[in-house]
């Protein structure tokens, strides 16, 4: 019977950590959160301790040391203790991940987010990319890279506007 | 554990720590504002993925995980790096930049396709994740050169004479990196003689072909292995060691 109990209550601690988690912006694009780009992968809760793996987009990403400080500091908040975030390479991080929530948060701000492409980037940056601010698919590459390590430059041809596009991953 | 291993991944680090500050040189210079951005992401991510091989290296060498990638990267002399030379070599122009990148760029898709199927899973797992980035890499790199070479008048000459400078170093790509001959037998490695084969096999028809430079003959190049070095080297670890020199136990 005290098994169940544990059970039960640890199941309630980690959902009440992935809505803190839920709370951390990602630094780079504050409009958005970790656990809804799919960074954050697994919360475990053992005996004393909570261990949150997380799994970067890109590897060099200058974001996460920031990203590691914010998590502790919110999930510690929420509760939990000896917080420690470990680092996931397999599978690799990929814009696949991304909520249909997020999508739609990123849209707004002007970056239109990659399609899903289920591994083949080749093939998914051949279609054309649609324009944030009025729909267009009339838009041209400007940069692959952008302003972070994740963003490539498109300009749209029927609104004149700049836009940025998530990079498939 | 695994001292080769440990030994092995350092020659990667090197090769993608030096790109990566070679790179950050363009920081401000560039010729165009979109290629100035580029080669600063370029510089952000090699130097990330040297940062990956060096932990895993630690790991491997039974060292402290947090401290030893800045002792790598800040406390070795010269002679103690295994990058290939052509990742040291000054800047130059920029047809000469971009045609080093694009090659350094093909042997990472290479050497990486190749590493992915590590028979230790770590290794593994980070070669696959870097290939993914190093996609957008070569893409950049490769339609530059097409650009270049096959641009202006002056472009061209700029292509061929970067060609001719930079190819007798690619001899070096398939020397035996220390500890590989015990890794290859272990399948956690590959043998770089065959990952240089590979690379030429891909790169030799896109310059030659498609971009219509003329390759030239490097058949008495003498070959070189990873611990010798140019004098440039010295001078980039001038700049890049400087200041953790002057401030070893400095935090930031």
């Amino acid at each position: 019977m005290t098994k169940q109990v544990q059970v039960a209550s640890d199941d309630a601690v980690r959902e009440l950590l992935w809505d803190a988690l839920a709370e951390v912006p990602d630094p780079e694009m504050p409009v958005v959160n970790l656990v809804e780009l799919g960074i954050i992968r697994e919360i475990e809760i053992t005996d004393n301790s909570t261990r949150i793996t997380i799994t970067p987009t890109f590897a060099a990403c200058p974001a996460y040391e920031v990203m590691t400080e914010q998590i502790i500091e919110k999930a510690s908040a929420a509760g939990a203790s000896r917080v420690e975030v470990s680092v996931r390479h397999d599978p690799p991080w990929t814009s696949d991940w991304i909520s249909a929530a997020a999508r739609e948060k990123l849209r707004k701000i002007g970056i239109t987010p990659p399609g899903h492409h289920h591994g083949n980037i080749s093939e998914i940056l051949l279609e054309p990319v649609e324009c944030p601010y009025c729909g267009s698919k009339n838009t041209s590459l400007q940069n692959s890279f952008g302003t972070t390590a994740c963003r490539m430059i498109y300009t749209c041809r029927n609104c004149k506007e700049p836009f940025e596009f998530f990079k498939p991953l | 554990m695994n001292p080769n291993l440990a030994k092995y991944l350092i020659a990667l680090a090197d090769d993608e720590l030096i790109c990566g500050h070679r790179l950050s040189e363009w920081t401000g210079h560039a010729p165009i504002l979109e290629e100035d951005i580029a080669f600063a992401n370029l510089a952000l991510d090699e130097i990330g993925h040297a940062r990956l091989w060096l932990e895993l290296s630690a790991v491997q060498g039974d060292e402290d995980v947090e401290k030893a990638p800045d002792k790598q990267v800040f406390f070795r002399k010269a002679e103690q790096f295994r990058n290939i030379q052509m990742l040291e070599l000054p800047n130059g122009d920029w047809a000469f930049s971009m045609l080093r990148q694009y090659l350094f760029d093909s042997l990472e898709s290479v050497r990486l396709g190749n590493l992915k199927n590590s028979s230790e899973k770590t290794l593994a797992e980070i070669a696959n994740k870097i290939a993914i980035e190093e996609t957008y890499h070569l893409r950049h790199s490769q339609a530059w050169m097409k650009r270049l070479a096959l641009g202006t008048e002056e472009s061209a000459m700029r292509s061929q004479r970067a060609l001719d400078a930079l190819w007798p170093y690619t001899k070096q790509l398939g020397v035996e990196i220390e500890g590989e001959a015990e890794l290859v037998g272990e399948g956690i490695t590959f043998s770089s003689a065959d990952i240089e084969n590979q690379w030429r096999e891909q790169v030799e028809p896109f310059l030659g072909d498609d971009c219509e430079l003329k390759i030239p003959d490097i058949s008495d190049t003498p070959i070189l292995t990873r611990s010798v070095h140019t004098e440039h080297l010295e001078n980039l670890l001038g700049d890049m060691q400087e200041v953790a020199r002057i401030e070893p136990e400095g935090t930031w």
